[in-house]
């Protein structure tokens, strides 16, 4: 780093990648990987999240991590953005649940009403 | 014979016959068949075709077992009592949580959840390192020093000595070689402000530490942090290595010639290592024991360097000091205590969880408004602030401000975060003993009066708790207290009393009742209390009994149960199960 301006380049690049459209992606999935998300199976989660998206070919889906949003009793906590939309929070994501979630929310594009922690 | 257990299988019955054959033929094998009976029932559920099962008592639903997934639940769950989670049935939907409280305010955790901490790049979006930038570029370091007291940032680490000040005496401190440390070896029980921080906006922690070392003229810094922490110090190490490469940390940073890197050291545990000079004799590689001050770490800190040493939190607050200006983070809080504060509630509270707050806020709002009141809906008792070196505030001040002064003014503390709410089933003699055992393991040894005084004072408490308080037991733990307080070196010692004599202060009728009327009044000390089952009430079901772990309890089906005092361990079981409520305790 040897100035102030290459600061703001690397800045105006992440905040452009940030854009969906920017990667051509439809959806960004997030997954709470503090300790208390991992201590109620983060981890589990995120490997279904990646094989569940494998199985179904779908590589326009960005999957990433995010540190504890302050919920911890509704880990493992799952968040999705498809589009341009807003972010929606899920709760309690265990491995079952995310088939019918990435189905209903990332393919359908309906927000799964029943696990999310706030309306 | 009462069987220990019973289970109960349903499904088609075709498809649950393997099922229950192996789940018997494991039973067998594990030599259980005497304590555990194997039942069959009509379908628990019509939602899906599978096999299910329940196990009593604890209640536990399984779903989609085949005979191989039977026989682990055998060999798991009813041999060594670990219901298998994954093949549970999950409850359906989560409760939608309420709006969230509008009295948290996000400064020290705007990041955090919102970033991937394991990505530079993310946190450069969010404005990151533009005040490390900045301060390199266009200011000098007095310029920092005076927005640092304008913004009267106070060290959020628990004493809340103003930051400003010890990175002056630091910056005046003559010396070649000068350090800047973290403390993020975050040891009160039930808190994790700093790991979260540590854990989900890295970078912030960085930044801050590179700012101090920048306004000092150290090269080198330090974050200790526990080993508890595996997360947080992998992310911390990621961040470190992109810091590297971007040219944020190392050699000529922004072309300004400023050098500094920093290093993770992990602490083994103890929870002296928290203290400033005990922490830099574990960095050294030399036992944690705290050293005598004067000299403070400023004047002759690591290897007898000047150095600063701030908290997790205050370095994270100030990139944003710096970029929004002093005057915007002094407009929060109170006349002395500014900013904002994390806190991580617990215990008998309905939202349990880590908040940021600004100072100021009455202790009545963070508990109601922000916690969602006392669980259960029972009566508020106190608030332990402080961790096991602060102390409780009673309902009597709930209205009272939370900073510096005002905790410290009840005989309690800021601490680094810890709120454990305490309800109307919380025993203040327990409770208190409880900090004291933690207080007298962690005491390093090194002062007399903390390390034989703590002792004592565990003893005394101990024997109240057992029913063994004498008269002058209370004055005991009074005197011990105050010369444990003046007697010892470092805060462990000097706040190890703290708990104790507040909530003698506060609830000293608690005390008296366990040591002259031999009474419990909140009914946890086992010693002190009955279990007993009302004639009237009881149906005779005989569950009680059969759940019993050491037989205390007798009967004849149908007729009103009877429990031996003698036998009884008053482990609450019986009350548990009672499907009549003919348990109460006295």
């Amino acid at each position: 780093m040897k100035s102030l301006e290459e600061l703001q380049k690397i800045k105006e690049r992440a905040l452009q990648r940030r854009k969906l459209s920017g990667e051509g992606s439809r959806a960004r999935v997030v997954v709470a990987m503090g300790t208390c998300g991992i201590a109620a199976g983060a981890r589990d989660t995120m490997t279904a999240i990646l094989s569940e998206l494998e199985s179904r070919s779908i590589t326009d889906v960005v999957v990433t991590q995010t540190g504890c949003i302050g919920l911890c009793e509704f880990e493992p906590i799952v968040q999705i953005q498809v589009g341009e939309s807003d972010m929606v929070t899920y709760g309690k994501i265990d491995v079952g649940r995310v088939p019918e979630l990435i189905d209903g929310h990332v393919v359908g594009g309906v927000p799964v009403a029943k696990w999310q922690v706030r309306k | 014979m009462a069987y220990r257990a019973h289970v109960i299988i349903s499904g088609d019955p075709q498809q649950a016959q393997p099922v229950t054959v192996a789940l018997l033929d494991e039973i067998g094998l594990l030599g259980l068949s005497n304590e555990i009976e194997v039942l069959a029932a009509t379908d628990l559920t019509v939602a899906t075709p599978s096999i299910e099962a329940i196990v009593y008592p604890d209640g536990v639903h399984y779903r989609d077992l085949t005979p191989d997934n039977a026989r682990l639940v055998a060999t798991e769950h009813l041999l060594k009592g670990r219901p298998v989670q994954n093949l549970m049935v999950q409850e359906q939907a989560v409760e939608p949580l309420d709006e969230p409280s509008t009295k948290e305010v996000r400064v020290v955790l705007r990041n955090v959840g919102v970033i991937n901490p394991e990505s530079i790049d993310d946190y450069i979006a969010q404005d990151g390192y533009a005040a490390l930038g900045k301060v390199l570029t266009e200011m000098t370091p007095d310029g920092v020093l005076a927005e640092l007291k304008t913004s009267a940032l106070r060290g959020r680490g628990g004493a809340g000595f103003p930051a400003w000040m010890k990175w002056t005496f630091a910056r005046n401190a003559p010396g070649d070689q000068k350090y800047v440390v973290c403390n993020g070896d975050e040891g009160d029980p039930g808190a994790f402000m700093n790991r979260r921080v540590l854990e989900g906006d890295p970078h912030s922690v960085l930044e801050g530490m590179a700012i101090a070392a920048y306004v000092i003229g150290a090269t080198q810094g330090y974050l200790y942090v526990r080993a508890e922490y595996p997360i947080a110090i992998r992310t911390l190490r990621v961040a470190i290595e992109q810091a590297r490469e971007y040219g944020l940390l190392g050699k000529d940073i922004f072309g300004t010639g400023f050098c500094f890197d920093l290093e993770v050291r992990m602490g083994a545990g103890a929870f002296v290592c928290g203290e400033e000079t005990a922490l830099m004799e574990s960095v050294q590689g030399n036992r944690g024991q705290p050293r005598t001050r004067p000299p403070f770490p400023a004047t002759s800190g690591l290897w007898g360097k000047p150095t600063n040493i701030n908290n997790v939190e205050t370095y994270a607050n100030v990139p944003q000091i710096l970029l929004n200006g002093g005057a915007w983070f002094a407009a929060m809080g109170t006349e002395k205590s500014k900013g904002t504060k994390t806190f991580a509630i617990a215990g008998k509270v309905k939202r349990t969880g880590l908040i940021e707050v600004p100072l100021g806020i009455t202790v009545r709002e963070i508990v109601y408004d922000v916690g969602g009141g006392v669980l259960n809906d029972k009566a508020f008792k106190a608030v332990q602030t402080g961790g096991p070196l602060g102390g409780c505030i009673p309902e009597k001040h709930l209205d009272m401000p939370v900073d510096y002064e005002s905790l410290a003014s009840v005989g309690s503390a800021m601490g680094s975060g810890g709120f454990i709410v305490m309800d109307e089933e919380t025993c203040m003699v327990d409770m208190a003993r409880f900090f004291m055992e933690f207080a007298q393991e962690e005491s390093c040894g090194k002062c007399v009066p903390c390390r034989v005084g703590t002792r004592k004072m565990l003893d005394i408490l101990e024997a109240i708790c057992a029913g063994k308080g004498k008269p002058g037991d209370i004055e005991a733990l009074e005197t011990l207290g105050r010369s444990v307080k003046i007697g010892s070196l470092c805060g462990l010692g000097q706040g190890a009393p703290n708990p104790v004599l507040s909530m003698i202060e506060n609830f000293r009728e608690e005390y008296e009742a366990h040591i002259y009327d031999k009474r419990c009044p909140a009914k946890v000390c086992r010693a002190l209390i009955e279990y007993k089952i009302d004639p009237e009430t009881c149906i005779g079901c005989t569950r009680c009994a059969r759940n019993c772990p050491v037989n205390a309890i007798t009967g004849i089906a149908r007729q009103p149960h009877v429990i031996d005092p003698e036998i009884c361990i008053r482990c609450g079981i019986c009350a548990q199960v009672c499907p009549v409520n003919a348990v109460s305790v006295e």
